[in-house]
């Protein structure tokens, strides 16, 4: 991963222990260096081959460009599971748009992220306007834009499940490459270099943290927390819809329910990549390694001689095991002080 | 500073707050001067924090007015309160404890400096910047601006906060309880902070219960009681007992001691 490079790097440019201990995605690393581990053990050398490794990126590609603006809104002290219902909402309408009514490509995905971006909107302004928290509104659109999907695609195609088929952008937005790699994994490093830019190395990365540690603080020392907050919702909205219609792409046809699985797995991504649940800590590069982790076990099932069903256990188990070892790693990054001259 | 030493910066003129019904503040007056330090003493539920609220752009008077250099001045947000130079330092002092102090340092103010076409938070300024602010408040043992705020003692933090104020032109200080939840020694440093304060030109304001700090700084004293001033004095006008006392709500403090040992002594009956 050539992303450490640009990660701002501690204290000073020699290695620290220390300073390693206070970074949020430790712990994450170790988590995805035991399970990469156990299934190249397990899994022999199907796991460890380029289809293997393919199996994996594909599905962290996908749920990784979800979980990175997921991530951004729990650090600032929020959350947003209506991403469960933009995803197939995204396939659906760039499929009826550019699949139903054979209007241009370019037209069908303007059109599902402006969708994207306007759930976002909803949820944002719902979210800061009212005091609910984000969770129960969320909670609220999600099912709302699932039962509109459902609703709209059965009025305007008479079925739940519509063909696609966009050659000319099929390239850029959902082909495999060398037979294997989906065309997602690039997007998603994309959207890792963006959003690492965007949290650690703006300004507005700050605020965000600032956000997550203490809102009316943070609003008190004068930032915008209202229109951050809408921003990242619109962001998750849009990301959402984006995965939507890679997958319609990808897959030259759209169904109303494939997504509700996002929900979860976003948030397992993002929890064992170290992100704090009461927000205010946290990292992209974290985020990547917890979506790698969890692709690598739910897919790494499959090398092993196991039942598939297993993998759940095991995500469990890394659940829990990555919230304790958050907070020991927390503790750590806490009480860690320079040695005296160790500069 | 920028500012006279001795001139007043900010006063009240019998103001007045109510919730409702509820009367919390009677006919406050009080005023600091730059290079002061007003101690507002006053039991829990005296009113203090309602009196920080008003001065912070929390709330505002129900009537009377604030007058800052002697012009009347009304906050809508304590935003704007900031932004005339009123900063309000917490118990807790910084309240982003998983910030390193050079980015909670400089929340919503943050440095930059452009790398290409992109402009990036300048963590090295941040930081330097950071560090020599609080070591210019006697804190030397922070030398790395990378460290977490929740990592520092209660006292560095306030130190951390109030050095935070200063650096953005801070004209008025208000300290809420600032030595209320530490020990002897990390109590004293921050008192040396505001020694600190006090002689850089900033007007202070200190609210505390507690008499031995107020007394080891102040120079101006207001007790509150039930809302309303009930002295109103300067340094070595009153001694400790008598400061006490007054806080007490009048009851001597000799009196209670009295009272609980009589009724330790029924109880033995």
């Amino acid at each position: 991963m050539s992303i450490s490079n640009t990660l701002p790097l501690t204290t000073s440019s020699s290695f620290s222990f220390g300073g390693l201990m206070r970074r949020p995605e430790t712990g994450s690393f170790l988590g995805l260096v035991a399970v990469f581990l156990f299934f190249t053990a397990f899994g022999g050398t199907n796991f460890a081959s380029p289809t293997g490794a393919a199996s994996y990126l594909n599905v962290a590609a996908q749920l990784g460009i979800v979980a990175i603006p997921i991530g951004l809104l729990m650090i600032a002290g929020e959350l947003d599971i209506s991403i469960g219902s933009i995803i197939p909402a995204g396939s659906m309408t760039c499929a009826i748009i550019s699949g139903h009514f054979d209007l241009p490509i370019a037209v069908g995905v303007g059109a599902t992220l402006a969708l994207g971006a306007l759930i976002g909107l909803i949820n944002g302004l719902l979210v800061i306007r009212t005091a609910v928290p984000s969770f129960i509104v969320t909670l609220g659109t999600l099912f709302a834009v699932a039962g509109m999907t459902l609703g709209f695609s059965v009025l305007v195609t008479g079925t739940t499940s519509v063909a696609i088929k966009v050659p000319e952008a099929k390239w850029l937005l959902g082909d495999f490459i060398a037979g294997i790699y989906q065309v997602t994994i690039f997007w998603w490093i994309a959207a890792v270099v963006f959003w690492s830019f965007f949290l650690h190395f703006s300004r507005y990365g700050n605020w965000i943290f600032a956000m997550g540690g203490d809102k009316v603080s943070a609003r008190n020392a004068g930032i915008p927390t209202d229109r951050v907050t809408i921003l990242l919702f619109v962001c998750s909205g849009m990301s959402a819809a984006f995965v939507g219609l890679s997958q319609a792409i990808l897959y030259n046809s759209a169904q109303v329910s494939a997504g509700q699985s996002y929900i979860f797995n976003s948030i397992i991504s993002v929890v064992v990549g170290g992100v704090l649940l009461t927000g205010g800590y946290g990292s992209v590069f974290g985020i990547v390694l917890g979506t790698l982790t969890f692709a690598v076990v739910s897919q790494g099932i499959y090398y092993t001689g196991f039942d598939a069903n297993w993998a759940s256990l095991i995500i469990g188990l890394l659940l829990l095991g990555a919230v304790l070892m958050n907070n020991t790693f927390r503790k750590m990054a806490l009480s860690y002080a320079p040695k005296k001259g160790a500069k | 500073m920028g500012q006279e030493m001795g001139a007043t910066v900010l006063a009240l003129q019998g103001v007045n707050k109510s919730f409702g019904p509820i009367d919390v503040l009677q006919d406050i007056s009080l005023e600091v001067k730059a290079g002061e330090v007003l101690c507002l003493l006053g039991d829990n539920g005296a009113g203090k924090s309602t009196v920080i609220r008003l001065l912070s752009g929390v709330h505002k008077p129900s009537s009377g007015t604030i007058t800052m250099d002697g012009k009347p001045v009304s906050f809508s947000s304590p935003r704007e309160a900031a932004d005339h130079g009123i900063a309000t330092v917490h118990q807790f002092g910084g309240t982003f404890p998983l910030m390193s102090i050079g980015r909670s340092f400089f929340v919503g103010r943050e440095p930059t400096r452009w790398v290409g076409p992109f402009k990036v938070y300048d963590r090295k300024k941040a930081n330097e910047i950071a560090v020599k602010a609080v070591q210019n408040f006697g804190i030397t043992r922070i030398e790395d601006g990378d460290r977490l705020v929740g990592g520092l003692s209660g006292g560095e933090r306030q130190a951390l906060a109030i050095a935070r104020a200063v650096h953005f032109g801070a004209r008025v200080l208000i300290l809420d309880e600032p030595t209320a939840a530490l020990g002897v020694k990390q109590a004293t440093h921050v008192l040396r902070i505001v020694n600190e304060a006090k002689r850089r030109g900033l007007a202070v304001i200190f609210i505390t219960h507690q008499v031995m700090h107020a007394m080891a700084v102040g120079d101006h004293f207001a007790v509150l009681i039930r809302g309303a001033i009930a002295a109103d004095f300067k340094k070595g006008e009153k001694s400790r007992e008598e400061i006490t006392d007054l806080m007490a709500g009048g009851a001597s403090m000799a009196t209670l001691e009295a009272e609980i040992e009589s009724h330790m002594h029924s109880e033995n009956a």
